[in-house]
């Protein structure tokens, strides 16, 4: 058994470009023409690159749907879990080992809906990951039914009558959860997009990115989230993004207007508190070692101490 | 009477210290140099309702809870509801006296608290039935005493001095055991208390009970429970990562490696729900970690999609499915072996998996780790099943058992940075994660690499997928890689075979013609039934199944092959075993025709050997 190398610390000082996390096995996504997929992966890349990444040390989790294809189409480790799942499977991912970079991605419905008790606790534990989720309103790969997100009234064959539920509102729920960083950003801004993912990686907890991801095919209704307005560039809008009450306020007029067809995005909340990542925490109540986990079966040394079978039944004497 | 063992039986109400109580005189009778068997029975409840815990006492080797009791110690339930206040359950007060007395042996002794329990309540016929039974029966203000000599709350210590002294126990073995867990003047109270138990009895007419004649042990003894050695083979094994949401009897074992896990450097996790607990031990198995996790059915049900990624992906983890009644939420708090189904089959698809329910203490600690094994070494998820009876069954072992070499560190295949430098890449450089039988020389198991290793890129999903772990719908890969995978459980069994090594426990007379076959916890209670036939003038033969998935087709024909009858005995209602054994093996094979007979049992208690030895008499004697 030989060394698993930390790649951070042992990294060969070559640049990173963003088309290195083109693959060559699938480089061209099977998105519709038109989906505002293709900017999620476009701003990925971008920033992974930015952030001077290799693909061996990026974990990709991705739900199920069109967004969890991003994972075919990003040169990484990949994983391509079950619908829903995506997040309980990066976070334990990020345990077993700390210096991996764990981005998670899912759709609306993944997230917000059958994953939704997930993204709840995710996001209260604090875990240092990135997670992205495509809002678009709909279920696509499915064929256009309704998702947590679609306007009431949204009529599909799943909703007789038009739906009769509010959307969920997804800044608010990742702000009441937890999170520590809350971003939307749309397809149609990939300036921004790239910008607002950077930060995302950067940030030391759970970040959490509303990503605008329009479907030309089963939401021709919905706006293609054009004309939008970045609230950080608009004068209009004048917040504290550290500030909790503030944000929750920002939140719900930008949840609302959403559907009254008018697109902010922007970062609308960033904890700048001390308040410590999932595995810091963990570490620093002495539950956790500072070795990765998973280097202990590859040369790291496990703890001289270990507590064996024969050293525990000494208490059933 | 039995002649070799006493069972002594404690009473009263959830809440009253009953466990502990019992798990303590349970040390006692140990260090004496006597066998141990214990069963606990509780409500799901927190505080008051009917709970007991046993004390089988022999000087070999104790196989089951055996039938009757012995000596019963009926404590008050402290919390009882009152039938004057129209209490849904009746009278709880008196419980713990009434509802022990069907299965007390004939010649047992009643020692019962007056302080709690009022003479006024005592049943009607109890005299009568008393008397008939050769039953003694002595009111001792146990609650009473304990006030006067320390605290009323030490009124356990009093019942287990008092009974104890009966039974001829060292009293200074008992004081002992409440040195190791108090100090100062609770410590003094709690001796004084049991003094004045101890003098009780000396004055006391003799009551004719006794100890089997103690044999000393060979060696020293360890006193632990099913959830005890499941958690220890797990440790040896190395496990570093658990997740899990707490469910009786799961709970058991999750919440001990939850304290020892983190202390060996690794991580315990409880979560929002079994989804995630499942999905997380296959995040950290697949991120390189050796991971565990597990629940009881239900917990267990929502832990099928999960369970069906980690059969897809090809990723290590162990399972714990610790069963209890069902269906749905069933009886949180009674043993059944009713999940049999569930643990094999659960899941969409064709699944691919290790499942093993193991037969007494030390088979939990062996088969857990066997588990870890072919988990990590197949690259499937390695389940086992045990039930609320065996997983809080405290029973006498070697020490020296436990002196194993442990296996830190072994996750299966899984190759170094310098070992990927030299394998053979797809030429957009991403690692074959998933190669064919023919690239593999034949071997079902295709070498992983670990996110964060150079080079050792791929993709991986639970959709089918090529040899990079893209996503395929290509008829030949999916052929391809679904022989790969299902030639697991081929391989499983010929290592096992190669090896030697058998799940199987054969006993009993190997010349009979009629056998008893069943699986998992209930090994204990057939044996000890087949022995009993065979010191008569009777012969059977028994086989305790463990190895369920994949199925030993081989042991089992065999076995039956070797009888004309067999008895399947299991704790559910719908024959599960012996449905699963029907589908594997030959019971027409002319002119050797097998009669196949059941006994289940699922009223929320286990087996008792009576019930076997009655069913063996009966087949036998073609009743």
């Amino acid at each position: 058994m030989n060394d698993f190398t930390p790649l951070r610390n042992d990294r060969d000082e070559e640049q990173v470009d963003k088309d290195d996390f083109t693959p060559g096995i699938e480089p061209q996504a099977t998105w519709c023409p038109g989906c505002g997929d293709f900017a999620v992966l476009k701003a990925l890349k971008q920033a992974s690159a930015e952030r001077g990444l290799s693909p061996d040390e990026m974990l990709l989790v991705t739900g199920i749907g069109c967004s969890g294809k991003l994972s075919s189409y990003f040169e990484s480790y990949g994983l391509h879990s079950i619908h829903g799942r995506a997040l309980p499977v990066g976070r334990a991912a990020k345990l077993a080992n700390t210096d991996l970079e764990v981005v998670v991605a899912g759709g609306d419905g993944d997230g917000y809906g059958i994953g939704g008790n997930h993204f709840m606790h995710t996001a209260r534990e604090n875990h240092d990951m990135t997670y992205i989720v495509f809002n678009n309103e709909i279920f696509g790969l499915t064929k256009g039914q309704t998702s947590p997100t679609s306007p009431k009234g949204h009529k599909s064959k799943t909703q007789y009558g038009g739906s009769a539920k509010d959307p969920v509102r997804p800044l608010s729920m990742a702000l009441s959860a937890g999170a520590s960083y809350i971003a939307r950003t749309a397809a149609t801004n990939p300036r921004q997009a790239a910008e607002i993912v950077e930060e995302a990686m950067e940030h030391d907890g759970f970040a959490h990115i509303d990503f605008l991801t329009q479907c030309p095919t089963w939401n021709k209704d919905a706006k293609e989230y054009v004309p939008y307005t970045d609230v950080q560039q608009s004068d209009d809008f004048n917040f504290d993004v550290s500030d909790r009450a503030e944000a929750s306020q920002m939140m719900e007029k930008v949840e609302d207007k959403l559907y009254e067809g008018e697109v902010l995005t922007g970062r609308f909340y960033v904890e700048d508190t001390d308040r410590p990542s999932y595995h810091q925490e963990k570490v620093a109540r002495g539950a956790m070692s500072e070795t990765p986990v998973a280097y202990q079966n590859f040369g790291a040394e496990r703890e001289d101490d270990y507590t064996d079978a024969e050293d525990l039944v000494e208490k059933h004497l | 009477m039995n002649q070799e063992t006493t069972t002594w039986r404690i009473a009263g109400g959830s809440g009253d210290g009953i466990d502990s109580t019992s798990r303590n005189f349970a040390t006692v009778l140990k260090r004496e140099g006597y066998h141990i068997f214990t069963h606990r029975h509780y409500p799901s409840r927190i505080r008051g309702g009917h709970t007991f815990a046993e004390i089988r006492i022999g000087n070999k080797p104790v196989l089951s809870r055996g039938d009757g009791y012995d000596v019963l110690l009926a404590l008050g339930d402290s919390f009882a509801r009152s039938e004057s206040d129209g209490a849904y359950y009746g009278n709880e007060e008196i419980k713990p006296l009434t509802e022990n007395l069907h299965d007390l042996n004939e010649g047992g002794v009643i020692v019962y608290d007056s302080s709690q329990i009022s003479s006024d309540e005592l049943p009607d016929n109890l005299e009568e039935r008393a008397d008939e039974n050769n039953w003694s029966v002595i009111p001792v203000g146990l609650k009473d005493l304990a006030r006067e000599n320390g605290r009323a709350i030490m009124r356990n210590t009093a019942g287990v001095g008092f009974t104890a002294a009966m039974l001829g126990v060292d009293r200074t073995s008992i004081e002992d055991i409440l040195a190791e867990s108090m100090g100062d003047e609770i410590l003094e109270q709690n001796k004084d208390v049991l003094e004045e138990a101890y003098n009780r009895v000396e004055k006391m007419e003799d009551v004719d009970i006794d100890l089997p004649d103690v044999v000393e042990h060979d060696e020293d003894q360890v006193l632990l429970s099913g959830d005890d050695a499941v958690t220890y083979g797990a440790v040896d094994e190395g496990v570093q990562f658990i997740a899990g949401y707490p469910m009786t009897p799961w709970t058991g074992v999750f919440s001990r490696l939850s304290q020892i896990i983190p202390k060996n450097g690794g991580v315990a996790e409880q979560v929002e729900d079994e989804i995630a607990a499942c999905a997380m031990a296959v995040g950290a198995s697949h991120a390189g970690a050796k991971a565990m996790s597990g629940s009881s059915g239900g917990g267990f049900a929502l832990m099928s999609e999960p369970l069906g990624m980690a059969e897809m992906t090809e990723t290590p983890i162990v399972l714990l499915e610790a069963q209890r009644g069902g269906p749905s939420t069933g009886l949180p708090t009674k043993p059944e072996q009713s999940d049999l189904e569930h643990v094999l089959y659960t899941s969409q698809g064709d699944g691919m998996r290790f499942v093993v329910a193991p037969g007494n203490i030390r088979e939990c600690y062996e088969q857990t780790r066997l588990a870890f094994q072919v988990a990590y070494d197949y690259q499937l998820p390695g389940i086992v099943m045990t039930d609320q009876k065996i997983s809080g069954e405290f029973r006498t072992v070697d020490k020296s058992f436990f002196e194993r070499d442990t296996n830190l560190g072994d996750i299966g295949k899984t190759l170094t940075e310098d070992e990927i430098a030299e394998e053979d890449h797809h030429e957009t450089g991403k690692f074959n994660r998933y190669q064919y039988l023919d690239d593999l020389d034949g071997d079902s198991v295709s070498p992983r690499t670990i996110p964060g290793q150079k080079d050792g890129r791929h993709l991986t999903t639970g959709n089918e997928h090529n040899k990079q772990g893209h996503i395929s719908e290509d008829p030949e890969n999916r052929q391809e890689q679904m022989d790969r995978r299902m030639q697991k459980l081929d391989d499983i069994q010929e290592d096992l075979i190669d090896v030697e090594y058998t799940l199987q426990t054969e006993f009993g007379d190997e010349e009979a013609d009629v056998g008893v076959i069943t699986f998992g916890s209930q090994q204990g209670t057939v044996r000890e039934a087949v022995d009993r036939v065979n010191e008569s003038s009777d012969s059977v033969k028994g086989l305790g199944v463990s190895q369920l998935k994949p199925f030993p087709v081989k042991d089992v024909q065999e076995f039956l092959d070797s009888v004309d009858e067999c008895i399947v005995v299991e704790m559910n209602a719908s024959e599960q075993f012996r449905n699963e054994m029907v589908k594997h093996v030959e019971t027409r094979r002319r002119p050797h025709d097998i009669s196949l007979h059941s006994l289940t049992r699922y009223d929320g208690n286990p087996v008792r050997p009576k019930q076997v030895e009655d069913k063996i008499t009966q087949v036998i004697n073609n009743e």
